[in-house]
């Protein structure tokens, strides 16, 4: 019996419907385990960078040579940016929305949205970066270089793994190639976008408003 | 030979059980539309308030609006106000967690003292 994944099933010859891997069973705690799994991962992304967040705390006043965050923040440059990324949680939860009313039209207008506007705000990080590597700040020129760089690109590479999902998921929408519900695929991929964001509303604070 | 059938009445019901594509609780479009603006705005006091002079009142001020971002993201934007008590546990779990071992990290390396 083939399968293929709750509500829509797959029946054989003899008429018995079958359910998906990982869908539609049920589970001792009367919970979907994708999304369980996911809260867990995110529960544990806030370990990660709390310890980022907390090594540049920390080491933010440390600068032996170049710049120091008061000279190179731009602070109306990064409070576009993120007004940008809060914009993409907007479109993000129009997009579980929409997919939760099964219109995959506006599901998929509303996932390439949001992509563009995360990919504005990685753009957006690399011209900050480049901006700093020539002013003088490079990734071991101080302590507050490296432990800025590190904290911020490891936040960029999440919002780039998270472009990459919702291009991907977008594509599968259209193809019709998601296995199971594409409303929970839209969810989960919306729990992490969002979860990038509430990270970033903390370093937008914590790095670039308060002062060093 | 295998067909692709319709959704049953029992498949729905079962996967609304399981909380994965139904909240009884979800909200018209216009109501995330307000709370993205509210969530703009309080940016934008944030972003004055680092602006002006405030003296020891920015501080605080500037930590209970990240709160109120963060909170209203993960509640509303997340759903975690219309879900299960188990998500919010992981999630406020880790988040608490997180914040206490590092507040500890920090106070090893006398962060919390005045230098």
């Amino acid at each position: 019996m083939a399968d293929i994944a709750v509500p829509t099933a797959v029946v054989d010859d003899h008429g018995h419907a079958g359910h998906g891997e990982g869908h539609g069973h049920a589970t001792s705690l009367g919970l979907s385990n994708n999304k369980l799994a996911m809260w867990l991962f995110l529960g544990s992304e806030c370990l990660l960078f709390g310890g980022l967040i907390s090594t540049y705390m920390l080491y933010r006043g440390r600068v032996s040579s170049g710049p120091g965050p008061d000279q190179i923040y731009d602070i109306p440059f990064t409070s576009v940016s993120s007004f940008i990324l809060l914009m993409s949680s907007l479109t993000m939860v129009l997009a579980v929305t929409s997919s939760a009313r099964h219109d995959d039209r506006s599901t998929k207008m509303w996932l390439t949205v949001t992509g563009l506007l995360g990919a504005t705000f990685v753009g957006g990080q690399v011209y900050e970066f480049t901006a700093f590597y020539r002013e003088g700040l490079g990734f071991t020129t101080s302590l507050f270089g490296s432990s800025f760089y590190t904290l911020t690109g490891f936040h960029g590479v999440h919002v780039t793994i998270g472009v990459i999902m919702l291009m991907a998921t977008r594509g599968m929408i259209a193809r019709n190639r998601i296995p199971g519900e594409k409303a929970e695929v839209v969810e989960l991929i919306g729990l992490y976008w969002h979860f990038v964001d509430i990270v970033w509303i903390v370093i937008f604070t914590l790095v670039y408003l308060i002062p060093a | 030979m295998t067909t692709v059938a319709e959704p049953h009445d029992h498949d729905l019901a079962h996967a609304e059980h399981l909380g994965h594509e139904t909240h009884d609780d979800h909200k018209p479009d216009s109501y995330y539309v307000k709370i993205a603006l509210i969530l703009a705005a309080i940016t934008g006091l944030e972003v004055a308030l680092s602006y002006a002079d405030v003296g020891p009142l920015f501080l605080p001020a500037i930590f209970i609006l990240m709160a109120i971002k963060f909170v209203m993201v993960a509640l509303v934007f997340m759903h975690l106000k219309f879900e299960s008590r188990w998500f919010n546990l992981v999630f406020w779990g880790g988040l608490i967690l997180a914040v206490l071992v590092y507040a500890a990290a920090l106070s090893t390396f006398k962060f919390f003292l005045p230098s």
